[in-house]
């Protein structure tokens, strides 16, 4: 099967010596929507932040079959779109637009394309015309779909969501269900919803204290 | 929670918000230049400079009282640093009084000085109330960066744009909750450390969400340099009005100079 990450035995602990993840094995195919669950503090944000090498993983996290490292960190991340859990995090910047673009400005786009790159992903989050408005004026809703209007600009692989849909309304939630089934990419999302994961998510991940993993794939299925 | 918008008129459309920022920017500068530049005997001078910037208010269809109001708040903070001026020129004595031990005198020069500290300052802050009245935020860090401000000060600036109000409400919050347990019954001292200790879990949460936020711009590429895409361009009138405003502002501090060497 065409394998896009593959964890083995990843450990982690935050810089204060709490262990955060211990012995994570993990393998997600191409076109697998996966669910990761368990309590708060079970670590999942920390595993979400090394897929795309924001947390160093010494070579323990293998993405399309490369290990994560620095001179791959760019081709990774493009790859790989990571959405924040607190969209005031995600969307820094003084626009819309400008956030949506930053990704592909980093990645060199011209400016045509820039342009391109956010209509299209405005467009696939039916944010089509928010573009010069500001991001503190919109409403919770609106900004969880800019934010994966910011890494949908980088048409990545692969989309790893953490916590989509904390603190929306039924409607806003069920809105966003149906946006994130629409697109075209390997899933991952790390949440405590589970109308989200029965509608979305063809396996489920329990992570659970530090100590315990329980993939039966990820080491050798 | 919802906030005024900072930049609450520039939706506006006038001769003045279809101005290019740069033409703005720059027309501001000089314009307080010119200001400062003009000797404090030369009343003419800033009759002449309230004419100009009256008019480019009620061109800009932004309230008079809003450009009023907002430019009122700079007074307080001249008049602190400027009221002492008046007791230490030296020059003809205008007025002289005692106060229990001491005797302190007021010159004619030093009131001059001081009213001239003022309307120099008042002027200034008309200019830059009008300017941020007509042009969008964003607008304004796009023409900064055009003129080459470095990235690095834009980026900033732009931060802090979007977290203000996100700060904002972060401390409303705060307020709230403890307002909610019934702050303010108990002692004094023990009410200023809370206060204290609110501002320093402020300063902690403002510190990791600046750590998420660099995630954030991390996960979309980001490698410590920062591009951004071109915008429009100049335009004629940006030309015209560029040279009618410069031109005025620059002989009335010119012609004011000479009137006073000669």
């Amino acid at each position: 099967m065409d394998e896009v990450i593959r964890i083995e035995n990843l450990s982690y602990a935050y810089p204060d010596g709490q262990p955060a993840l211990s012995g994570i094995d993990l393998a997600v195919s191409r076109g697998e929507s996966v669910a990761l669950i368990g309590p708060n503090g079970a670590g999942k944000s920390t595993l979400l932040l090394h897929l795309n090498g924001i947390l160093h993983t010494d070579g323990r996290v293998r993405v399309f079959g490369q290990p994560v490292g620095e001179e791959n960190l760019k081709e990774v991340r493009r790859r790989i779109g990571l959405v924040f859990q607190n969209p005031d995090d995600q969307l820094f910047s003084a626009t819309v637009f400008d956030d949506v673009a930053f990704g592909p400005i980093n990645l060199g786009y011209s400016g045509e394309d820039v342009r391109r790159a956010v209509a299209d992903a405005l467009e696939m989050v039916g944010m089509s015309g928010y573009g010069t408005r500001s991001s503190h004026h919109l409403s919770l809703g609106e900004k969880k779909r800019s934010a994966i209007a910011t890494i949908l600009s980088m048409s990545p692989e692969v989309i790893v969501l953490d916590e989509p849909t904390s603190n929306l309304d039924p409607r806003g939630k069920w809105r966003l269900i149906q946006l994130l089934k629409k697109l075209p990419a390997t899933r991952i999302i790390a949440t405590h919803d589970l109308e989200l994961v029965a509608e979305l998510c063809g396996r489920v991940i329990v992570l659970d204290e530090p100590t315990s993993n329980l993939d039966p794939r990820g080491s050798g299925g | 929670m919802k906030h005024s918008f900072l930049d609450k008129y520039s939706d506006r459309d006038s001769l003045v918000h279809r101005l290019d920022p740069r033409t703005k920017l720059v027309a501001v500068f000089l314009f307080i230049l010119a200001v400062a530049l003009t000797s404090p005997a030369m009343w003419p001078g800033f009759a002449v400079y309230f004419v100009i910037i009256a008019a480019l208010v009620l061109l800009s269809h932004v309230p008079v009282r809003y450009v009023l109001k907002r430019s009122l708040v700079i007074i307080p903070f001249v008049v602190l640093i400027a009221v002492f001026i008046p007791f230490f020129k030296e020059g003809e004595v205008a007025g002289s009084y005692n106060i229990w031990l001491w005797q302190v005198s007021v010159t004619h020069n030093g009131l001059q000085v001081f009213w001239n500290v003022l309307a120099k300052a008042w002027l200034s802050i008309l200019a830059l109330v009008t300017l941020t009245a007509t042009t969008k935020i964003t607008d304004l860090l796009r023409g900064l960066e055009q003129l080459r401000l470095p990235r690095v000060m834009v980026m900033i600036l732009s931060f802090m744009y979007r977290y203000i109000f996100v700060l904002t409400d972060e401390v409303m919050r705060m307020k709230q909750a403890r307002d909610s347990r019934n702050f303010g019954s108990g002692r004094r001292l023990w009410q200023i450390k809370t206060v204290g200790s609110m501002t320093g879990t402020l300063f902690i949460r403002s510190y990791e969400r600046g750590e998420r936020v660099y995630a954030a711009m991390l996960a979309r590429g980001y490698d410590g340099q920062t591009r951004t895409p071109d915008g429009p361009g100049f335009r004629a009138a940006d030309m015209v009005f560029g040279l009618g405003f410069g031109a005025a502002v620059v002989l009335t501090c010119i012609f004011s100079f000479l009137y006073q060497v000669i």
